[in-house]
């Protein structure tokens, strides 16, 4: 059951931690917007994935166990990303398969948790965010967000109802190739990847490049700054909050 | 085949450079991608077919002892033999064995993964025995002396012009002056230099795309022709199959084939789908004298009620390769071994070993297109995790990777700690570059910044800001 303004406990995230904290702000400005009530458990570090996907099982429990710890209690638990959302959606139920106490909390907690956009619509029905905004866009559909969560058309409609135009590239759901440690463990490949992504941007002929998580964000806007190319990248959470003047794109200076 | 896995990295460098093999990579998604999406498009219940498939194969498995008997005994029936092979060796020895007994000089072979496994043309040729590869992209790698990059297009590395090199170079008794206009002509020699030995052949090799256990059949399919020569013209036929080949029915075995061919090419059908059942009968037109299936474990039953099962259900379409960021900018080769690509990055660890197959299931971005393509819905990235917990478990993740994960692991289990520490990394950070908004060079990130620039921080963390907010709204409360 919808509650009239339900209280949301935003996981910020360590990349929007460390990396672009005006993202988080951005989510908390929506959420507010949308009627929720937003906390920020001080007790959160990062969702697991590094030691997850690392096969680091332990390290990996020991942080899912203190997110369950951090986040119990709330109506909701919002992400801006989707590759975190996924971790938090998906994987914690597994990582406890030999104890069914904190297996039903991880799948109680994976039920309350969803991705910033698609919860703005999905669950909270909005059609619309407060203000406008003219230009071109272009959308990187993140690979979490996309097969995990589905999330495709739900940030466009908003974008559009802002008055933005999207542009689509070619192959807007092809790996932008960051992949967490793989683009440091395999850089030459992913180097390659980011670069076939990078031309796919510019041939689409958007002045923006936006998507929903932030890792994919710093390798694609690390690739469109070192080609020289004139194409701002942001968290999609900045535009729809109306924040892009708080904080330069991504690899930009103020 | 002696494995390069281990050099992935390397490899993966020679094959970014390597012009014709990028040329040839192009490909994929006009040839692979595109049509698949059309097949898929055009069959409304393709989705619920992926289902379908899944439940046959899952069905299979949780019974494959009583399948497994069930189909010998029916082979049997037929007239033909079964070889059950628990090694590479025993199925070589095997193989080489029905050869010898035959007297065979001269061995034509269909396309068979399996046949790449065991090594079996060396095997054969070392003891004088000529293995000649009947499928076209097979019978370029043979003069070649080379392995397939791909498990349903074998020379898919390769471009026009290495086709039309190889064969003035093999077949020198052709005008050197003649023309190669379209793939048709190359197709045409080909078939003509094949002829006489399909004709000389006294043992045919095909694999199996199916088992049926009602039957007691093996199913090929191609869209050459060559397997049905191959196996209806010999004396002999050898079956090379594994036992995860396996479906209960003929039903089963056409619900598979539909998923198969459009999962693989985008075709409906293959040109040629075709059982062979048992020996000749008295009256039938053709058909072998003796029919023997070398049924191969080599590892795989020991992957049954493990995190690894879901794998036996591959039909090997090659689909998760034709969707892969990574396969499409390395090709098949740099994987090292048999078979490339996620599924590949799966089922090579199991059979050579996860010390010598660890870079496989490390490299990937875990995208998920390759389980989003699967026609049979095998987790593949879930599986690749696996590998990767086995590798940390038996300490074989390299040891700075180890190194940097347990000093974030303590820092982030600590989060007054951590909030120091982001804090301290984010300022750094932000201030070397507050005048660009990125770094060109970082130390520790080289491998980063060689390809692209490092966007840097804001310079004050999140919760740093945050803190201080909340502290100015009670302030003015």
């Amino acid at each position: 059951m919808l509650q009239a303004s339900p209280r949301v406990a935003l996981f910020v995230t360590c990349l929007v931690d460390l990396h672009r904290p005006t993202v988080g702000f951005a989510a908390i400005r929506l959420l507010e917007q949308a009627g929720c009530q937003v906390e920020v458990p001080r007790a959160q570090t990062c969702c697991g994935q590094p030691a997850y996907n690392s096969g680091d099982r332990e390290t990996a429990r020991d942080l899912a166990r203190s997110i369950l710890e951090a986040f119990g209690g709330y109506d909701y638990v919002v992400v801006p990303s989707g590759s975190c959302g996924g971790m938090l959606r998906h994987h914690l139920p597994t990582l406890f398969e030999d104890d069914p106490n904190l297996r039903a909390r991880a799948e109680a907690l994976a039920e309350r948790t969803h991705e910033l956009v698609s919860f703005l619509t999905d669950v909270m029905g909005l059609e619309r965010v407060a203000g406008a905004a003219s230009g071109t866009v272009t959308y990187h559909d993140s690979c979490s967000g996309l097969r995990e969560l589905g999330i495709k058309a739900q940030p466009r409609r908003l974008l559009t109802g802002l008055g933005l135009t999207i542009k689509e590239m070619a192959e807007p759901e092809v790996c932008c190739g960051f992949g967490g440690t793989f683009c440091v463990k395999y850089p030459e490949i992913s180097t390659r990847m980011v670069a076939d992504k990078a031309a796919d941007i510019a041939q689409s002929g958007a002045e923006t490049l936006l998507a929903g998580d932030l890792g994919c964000l710093l390798n694609m806007a690390g690739r469109l700054k070192r080609e020289g190319s004139a194409v701002k990248a942001r968290h999609v959470a900045e535009v729809l909050a109306g924040m892009t003047g708080a904080v330069p794109p991504i690899g930009e200076a103020g | 085949m002696l494995s390069t896995s281990p050099a992935f990295k390397e490899n993966a460098h020679k094959a970014i450079a390597d012009v014709g093999l990028q040329k040839a990579l192009t490909r994929t998604k006009p040839h692979f991608q595109g049509r698949r999406a059309k097949a898929v498009e055009a069959l409304p219940e393709f989705e619920r077919l992926r289902e379908i498939g899944r439940d046959i194969k899952n069905h299979t498995l949780a019974n494959l002892d009583f399948y497994l008997e069930t189909w010998a005994g029916n082979v049997e029936r037929a007239g033909g033999q079964v070889h059950w092979c628990a090694t590479a060796d025993d199925a070589r020895a095997a193989v080489l064995g029905i050869c010898e007994r035959v007297g065979a000089k001269t061995v034509t072979k269909g396309k068979s993964m399996i046949s790449e496994e065991l090594g079996i043309n060396e095997h054969l040729e070392q003891h004088g025995i000529t293995p000649v590869e009947t499928d076209l992209g097979e019978y370029i790698l043979q003069l070649r002396r080379e392995p397939p990059s791909h498990i349903i297009a074998p020379a898919f590395h390769l471009n026009r012009e290495d086709w039309e090199e190889s064969f003035r170079r093999a077949h020198t008794d052709l005008p050197a002056d003649r023309v190669f206009r379209e793939r048709r002509d190359i197709l045409t020699e080909a078939r003509a230099k094949l002829r006489a030995r399909f004709l000389a052949a006294d043992v045919g090799i095909t694999g199996a795309n199916f088992l049926i256990a009602e039957t007691g059949s093996s199913v090929i399919v191609t869209n050459e022709g060559n397997g049905d020569l191959t196996q209806t013209l010999p004396r002999v036929h050898i079956v090379l199959a594994s036992i995860e080949k396996m479906v209960p029915t003929l039903e089963d075995a056409t619900n598979m084939l539909r998923l198969l061919a459009r999962s693989a090419t985008g075709q409906d059908f293959s040109v040629y789908t075709t059982f062979s059942t048992g020996v000749r009968r008295e009256g039938d037109l053709d058909g072998p004298e003796e029919y023997h299936v070398i049924l191969l474990d080599n590892g795989r039953s020991a992957m049954l009620g493990t995190e690894f099962q879901d794998m036996l259900r591959c039909i090997r379409c090659a689909a998760c390769m034709n969707h892969c960021p990574v396969y499409g900018v390395v090709g098949g080769h740099a994987y090292g071994w048999v078979y490339p690509g996620p599924m590949g990055a799966v089922l090579t660890p199991t059979l050579i070993g996860i010390d010598q197959a660890g870079n496989l299931p490390n490299a990937s971005t875990f995208c998920g297109k390759c389980e989003s393509v699967c026609p049979v819905k095998i987790p593949l990235p879930k599986m690749m995790r696996h590998w990767r917990e086995r590798e940390f478990e038996r300490h074989l993740t390299p040891g700075a990777v180890r190194t940097n994960l347990a000093l974030w692991g303590f820092v982030a289990r600590r989060p007054g700690l951590y909030r120091l520490a982001t804090r301290i990394g984010a300022g750094v950070l932000g201030w070397l570059g507050r005048r660009r908004g990125r770094l060109s060079r970082f130390p520790f990130a080289g491998g980063w910044t060689a390809g692209r620039d490092l966007p840097t921080p804001e310079g004050e963390t999140f919760f740093a800001r945050y803190a201080s907010e909340q502290r100015g709204k009670r302030g003015r409360a």
